[in-house]
């Protein structure tokens, strides 16, 4: 199991990372693992709003569809739309090619609240 | 889950070589090994994959009357069975709905009825309500007996390397007894993927054996082929539109909603057979169809089918993302009106409509199927 020495996540196994003013957002290697081979990946628009714990996607593997839960407020700018054809690069690649939306956070000091990788590894292999 | 579940003796074998275990039919089984059931699916199609279906039950028939007790329990005319043939066939209700769907495999000693684990105790007890008036004796030899199945475009020739028995010449849905590694085994040149192979009925004590030995046949072949779970063997089942329990067929559904009046022969006096009959007459009100979506996301069992004005109208059975057809696809019962080929559909997925088309089943051409 990886876990992006640079990334903060959430127990629910969403990654974030810090790109500018901006905070990059996918699923973690853990999440990839347990989920197996993933068939689809429903994004949301560019310019939707959401609140720190909202759904904002799915993901579907091949057995299940799971939620995605947004890290911090904020509003979308970009979704990585080669997942729409590629969703297996959330397998190969879930902390680089395959990352899920941007967005401009609205209360950058909820970066604080989410778990230091260290505090996620202990959450990961808890469920191993 | 309180109820304990049981474990084929492949168990230990598939914990330790990365199967991910899950409860199916009463049963811990591995619904994926390491490489994930896309690659397990592909496997399966380009060379051979090799299943533990040991959960599946078996009952065998014997007695004067066997033959007239099973004609009279499920819709195939087995007196039209050659000795050694195989077939599909399904137990029906009174009401036409199904109890169960089986191969019944016509062995020179006895009547073999391959059922499914989640449905062998009900079965039993089908049978036995039903064994009155005939001189038969109906008995479960699940326990004693090991089921193994080798699926593939390559799969007869690698369990050639194993057996003396000519399988080049055995025509498919029949049986042979021969040996395997030295094992007494059936062989039934059958199975649930679409492809050609074989599925092995042995003594349950030489399971762990005969595994390991026809994987090590793979490398000493030069055949590709390896152990494959649940998730893709649904996924190869679906694609060639082969009914599963609990999807496609069950209590409230009849043979001839499901697509399956070809497994049923109006000539013989089978239970439900009045039942069908009159449906025939009268029509059916639901139908079995086969659909894929136009737009992207999976649809899953449960989920409302809506007609193009977005009234809903039908219920998904099953759906999936299927590998070698590429597309997003599944089955649902809709009115008949809905099930001509090209007719548009909305399946409701998370509450928003997907666009979606019905389609000629299979998706997949069984590659036996000339």
């Amino acid at each position: 199991m990886n876990v992006d020495p640079n990334a903060k996540y959430l127990e629910s196994h969403e990654w974030s990372r810090k790109e500018g003013d901006l905070i990059v957002c996918g699923i973690s290697d853990h999440a990839q693992e347990s989920l197996s081979d993933v068939v689809f990946v429903e994004l949301p628009e560019v310019g939707a709003t959401f609140s720190k714990g909202d759904v904002f996607g799915v993901v579907e593997s091949v057995k299940a569809a799971s939620d995605l839960y947004m890290s911090m407020d904020g509003e979308i700018v970009e979704i990585n739309e080669i997942l729409e054809d590629e969703p297996e690069l959330i397998n190969s690649d879930p902390f680089g090619a395959a990352w899920l939306i941007k967005f401009k956070p609205s209360d950058p000091s909820q970066w604080d609240d989410l778990l230091t990788p260290d505090e996620y590894q202990e959450v990961a292999e808890a469920e191993e | 889950m309180s109820e304990s579940l049981m474990r084929t003796r492949l168990y230990q074998w598939h914990v330790d070589h990365g199967g991910r275990m899950v409860p199916f039919a009463g049963w811990e089984m591995p619904v994926q090994y390491t490489t994930g059931p896309i690659e397990e699916h592909h496997v399966t199609r380009r060379s051979a994959g090799l299943f533990d279906i040991d959960h599946m039950g078996q009952i065998s028939l014997t007695g004067l009357d066997a033959e007239r007790f099973l004609n009279r329990l499920v819709t195939w005319d087995i007196t039209q069975m050659a000795e050694y043939e195989a077939h599909y066939a399904l137990m029906c209700y009174e009401t036409g709905g199904i109890v169960d769907d089986v191969f019944i495999y016509n062995l020179p000693d006895k009547w073999f009825v391959v059922v499914n684990a989640d449905n062998l105790a009900k079965d039993y007890d089908w049978m036995m309500a039903h064994a009155d008036g005939y001189e038969v004796t109906i008995k479960d030899v699940s326990v004693d007996t090991y089921m193994l199945a080798l699926q593939g475009p390559r799969a007869i020739e690698l369990l050639q390397h194993l057996t003396p028995a000519n399988l080049a010449e055995m025509p498919r849905f029949t049986a042979l007894e021969a040996e395997v590694d030295g094992i007494k085994t059936l062989i039934g040149r059958t199975g649930y993927t679409g492809e050609d192979g074989v599925e092995l009925s042995f003594p349950a004590g030489k399971a762990h054996r005969l595994w390991e030995r026809i994987l090590a046949a793979g490398p000493e072949t030069g055949i590709e082929v390896q152990p494959i779970g649940l998730a893709a063997r649904d996924s190869l089942r679906f694609e060639p539109s082969f009914p599963l329990y609990g999807h496609e067929i069950g209590a409230n559904i009849t043979p001839l909603e499901a697509n399956l009046g070809w497994a049923c022969r109006f000539n013989t006096d089978f239970i439900g057979k009045a039942a069908l009959l009159e449906q025939k007459e009268q029509g059916l009100t639901k139908k079995l169809i086969g659909f894929e979506l136009t737009e992207k996301g999976v649809p899953r069992q449960g989920y409302p089918v809506a007609n193009e004005q977005g009234q809903e109208m039908g219920e998904v059975v099953a759906g999936l993302y299927a590998p070698t057809v590429d597309k997003y696809c599944g089955h649902a019962f809709v009115p008949p009106e809905y099930a001509k080929p090209g007719t548009p559909l909305q399946i409701i997925i998370r509450n928003k409509p997907k666009q979606a088309v019905v389609v000629k089943r299979p998706f997949y051409k069984p590659a036996y199927r000339s």
